[in-house]
């Protein structure tokens, strides 16, 4: 397939898994602080540390409140993560390959586009996120699902899930990431009552809660690390995500399990590979921050190579689309 | 619902006769119109409307910055045609598309018409559309105009007329399609078992027509749709031709040439294209032949073309027979050729390039319609009539300083089609783009794009002016039938 197609493919579908995760994390803070006191009330500037927006925000915002970064998250334009910009990014790229994809998954695709937009001038939304962000997240499984009942599986569909997966990957690691910054200031914490709450917010937020207690019953710390980051069969979890990506790379490029022919695929075997045979006492032995920041950096590097083995052609870009593509998804990774 | 307030106005309405009763081929739908209860016909347009949004079909307007893309206006009430008539106007356009193929053919090779002193040299000659660069080039199959979209009005008099072709890069097939569809899924009842032509087969004649036009030799050609990009005004139609035909959409970055071919530059590598259905202008598709500032085409492409490696469609230089002042030659052009009388008239042409007609045009403005030779899109049109002094002065010092540039018709009135307007029908003046294919065969879409001018009393139908459009029917009643595709050497005999 084109290469240009393949870029947008990849794209479009990075774009509206980030807009679900920009929505989950919203969410979780939210089941966080309501009923909380004034001390972890007021925890709104984790969200900005974990996206990685920092420096963006603090530019366009003078403090962390409540209403300032439920703006920057969900609406702000000049923000290239927020959920508005994701939508409309995600629809841009859909519409430079409309020929390619199912034509209920661009009407699908269009009304997500159309509902953002128009929740964007309610203040209703910014009063109380939690059903907009439900939206989203609902949103975001239809297009998955109609994608996946209605596109051929082919080269198209396998770069839309390597986009996915590599997006998941990335913000199921911030989304751990988050106890990091909230759920352990202070080691004395753990094991306390008031823990098993916030544990339990971190797996709702990924949608994770019911799952994980058919396979650990109790809420542990340990078991909710295990689980997010290196369950087998759990959709959300990132070695979950990095085994999909990784499947989907050998559909389109043919190498069998165990070789590979372009560095994305020596990348992402490199970091699969450790994850298979790690542990979560391991994670824990090097601390669970600087584990989940290394894989990051991995990941990131896996990004690159995706751009540069499958998408970039040899001439530099012509077009006022090309330039504004491009701009627009590098300030991504 | 109730339709006694319909009136029509001093226009030919297609829909009632001036006794207000519907004319032999609206009377089966006005029929159905009636049973429908008070609202809704208004529902329907009102779902319709949802839809357009949702599915996202659109255009683009230049020249405004934000919200650049529109809605695509769409009225549910068809333009009805009757086949006894649309026989007549299907093989007018089999003339006129197969004489204008011979004529852009000679202008490039012989120039015998121009020897035989039939078109004078320096009309030509004088054209922007004239690309020397493809002296001599020899297209497969000896097709230039592969695809076509001719615009048709009805006077007052009921008569049909030509009023341009286009040759380039006709748009509107696309929402044509989409008005079917949308017509079929909102307004099933009323459209089920009303014998209308079916038009859902265009892609697959496209898409035969490209192929069959492949450079010699290709066994398994590569066809691909190229598209200056979602900034230009007919992205979707673009979008929507490639998927249905099961093509690449491809921007000129994505193309390069290489070893004498055109490639695609795709995740696995180059790969050979073959047909080029390009929906950039001439002067854009290749910066090494034609304007180097271009940022859209792809350098080379047109030495590949030349070396017959590539076929192109329309093919470079077609643009030259859709001049409006050739196009007052075209009945000329087709006597020439085919020996024939034309079928379907144009309207009668005065070229400012001629001293008399000149003067005759200067002397009436008034009255006329002047149109520059090589504008698309509704653009520097001065409507006679309802012009101003003002306007008219400036119009005839532009016409005095380059009279090649202009012609000048007489006003006609456009038919009109019953329209809903703010809950109520009222008559709009509409045209009407039927699509023509020109491969082995000639296919002419029975019906095509009816645009409609939706203010009150207004001629001008262009989408980007305002308009909006309708579906048309071609009815199969009687012993008449459409009869879209015949072979093009079949209709050479026939016509020999």
């Amino acid at each position: 397939m084109l290469s240009r197609v393949a870029s947008s493919v990849y794209w479009l579908s990075r774009y509206v898994e980030r807009a679900e995760n920009v929505a989950r994390f919203i969410d979780v803070n939210y089941n966080l602080t309501l009923g909380e006191t004034d001390t972890l009330g007021n925890q709104w500037a984790p969200l900005i540390f974990t996206t990685g927006d920092q420096a963006i925000y603090e530019e366009r915002y003078e403090s962390f409140t409540r209403e300032n970064v439920l703006k920057f998250l969900l609406f702000d334009e000049k923000n290239p993560n927020s959920i508005l910009s994701c939508a409309s990014f995600a629809r841009e790229n859909a519409r430079t390959i409309r020929e390619i994809i199912p034509s209920v998954v661009w009407e699908q695709l269009n009304q997500f586009f159309f509902m953002v937009r128009s929740a964007a001038s309610l203040d209703a939304t910014l009063d109380q996120p939690q059903e907009f962000c439900e939206r989203v997240r609902l949103a975001s499984h239809m297009l998955v699902g109609a994608t996946d009942a209605t596109m051929s599986h082919g080269e198209a569909w396998h770069f839309s899930r390597v986009g996915r997966m590599i997006e998941r990957a990335d913000k199921t690691s911030r989304i751990v990431d988050v106890q990091y910054y909230i759920l352990l200031p202070d080691a004395h914490d753990v094991g306390s009552a008031l823990d098993v709450v916030r544990w339990s917010a971190l797996l709702q937020s990924a949608s994770a809660l019911a799952m994980y207690r058919r396979q650990y019953g109790k809420i542990l710390p340990d078991h909710v690390a295990d689980f997010l980051i290196l369950d087998s069969r759990f959709p959300r979890s990132m070695h979950f995500c990095l085994a999909k990506a990784q499947q989907s790379l050998r559909s389109i490029t043919g190498s069998t399990a165990g070789t590979f022919s372009n560095l994305t695929e020596q990348r992402i075997g490199l970091l699969c590979s450790n994850m298979d045979y790690t542990s979560v006492e391991n994670i824990i032995q090097q601390g669970l921050h600087q584990y989940i920041d290394g894989f990051q950096k991995q990941l990131n590097l896996v990004g690159e190579a995706i751009q540069d083995d499958f998408f970039t052609s040899k001439q530099s870009p012509q077009t006022q689309t090309q330039t504004r593509q491009t701009a627009s998804q590098t300030q991504t990774s | 619902m109730r339709l006694a307030p319909y009136q029509s106005g001093e226009s030919f309405d297609e829909m009632f006769a001036p006794d207000g009763h519907p004319r032999p081929s609206g009377e089966k739908f006005v029929e159905r119109l009636q049973t429908l209860s008070e609202g809704s016909l208004q529902q329907r347009q009102k779902t319709a409307d949802l839809s357009l949004q949702n599915m996202g079909i659109t255009f683009n307007v230049y020249g405004h910055e934000a919200g650049t893309e529109k809605v695509w206006p769409f009225d549910l009430l068809p333009r009805i045609i009757d086949a006894h008539e649309w026989k007549m106007v299907e093989s007018g356009l089999r003339q006129r598309i197969h004489a204008l193929n011979l004529f852009v053919d000679d202008l490039y090779n012989d120039c015998k018409i121009i020897k035989d002193g039939k078109i004078p040299e320096e009309l030509i000659l004088s054209s922007k559309t004239l690309r020397s660069q493809c002296k001599g080039y020899h297209p497969p199959q000896g097709v230039w105009c592969h695809i076509t979209g001719v615009d048709l009005i009805r006077d007052r008099d009921g008569q049909i007329y030509v009023l341009e072709d286009n040759l380039r890069c006709p748009s509107g097939v696309s929402y044509v399609l989409e008005n079917r569809e949308l017509m079929k899924r909102t307004f099933s009842h009323v459209f089920q078992g009303m014998s209308v032509a079916p038009i859902e087969d265009y892609p697959e004649q496209l898409l035969k027509t490209l192929l069959d036009c492949a450079p010699e030799g290709v066994t398994d050609p590569t066809a691909v749709v190229l598209t200056p990009g979602i900034y230009n005004s007919a992205y979707f139609e673009h979008t929507f031709l490639a998927q249905q035909m099961g093509v690449e959409l491809v921007q000129g970055s994505d193309l390069v040439v290489e070893n004498g071919y055109v490639h695609m530059k795709t995740t696995r590598g180059l790969r050979r294209v073959d047909v080029i259905y390009r929906r950039i202008d001439d002067d854009f598709i290749d910066p090494k032949c034609f304007r180097p500032d271009s940022a859209l085409g792809v350098d080379h492409l047109m030495d590949v073309c030349r070396a017959g490696r590539v076929t192109l469609a329309n093919a470079p230089g077609t643009g030259v027979a859709d001049d409006k002042a050739v196009y007052a030659y075209v009945p000329d052009i087709i006597k020439y050729y085919l020996g024939e009388e034309i079928i379907l008239p144009n309207v009668p042409t005065h070229l400012c390039s001629d001293e008399k007609q000149r003067n005759h045009v200067l002397g009436n403005l008034d009255k006329l319609v002047v149109k520059p030779t090589n504008e698309s899109g509704g653009y520097g049109i001065l409507m006679g009539p309802q012009s101003s002094q003002a306007e008219r002065d400036k119009c005839a010092d532009a016409i005095r300083a380059n009279p090649r540039e202009w012609i000048a018709q007489p006003m006609l009135n456009l038919s009109t089609v019953p329209t809903l307007v703010e809950d109520e029908l009222k008559p709009r003046h509409v045209d009407l783009r039927p699509f023509v294919l020109c491969g082995k065969d000639i296919y002419v879409m029975p019906g095509g794009l009816t645009r409609v001018a939706l203010k009150e009393g207004s001629m001008v139908v262009n989408s980007s002016q305002g308009g909006g459009s309708k579906d048309t029917w071609i009815l199969r009643n009687g012993n008449s039938i459409p009869e879209p595709h015949i072979s093009r050497a079949a209709w050479e005999d026939k016509n020999a």
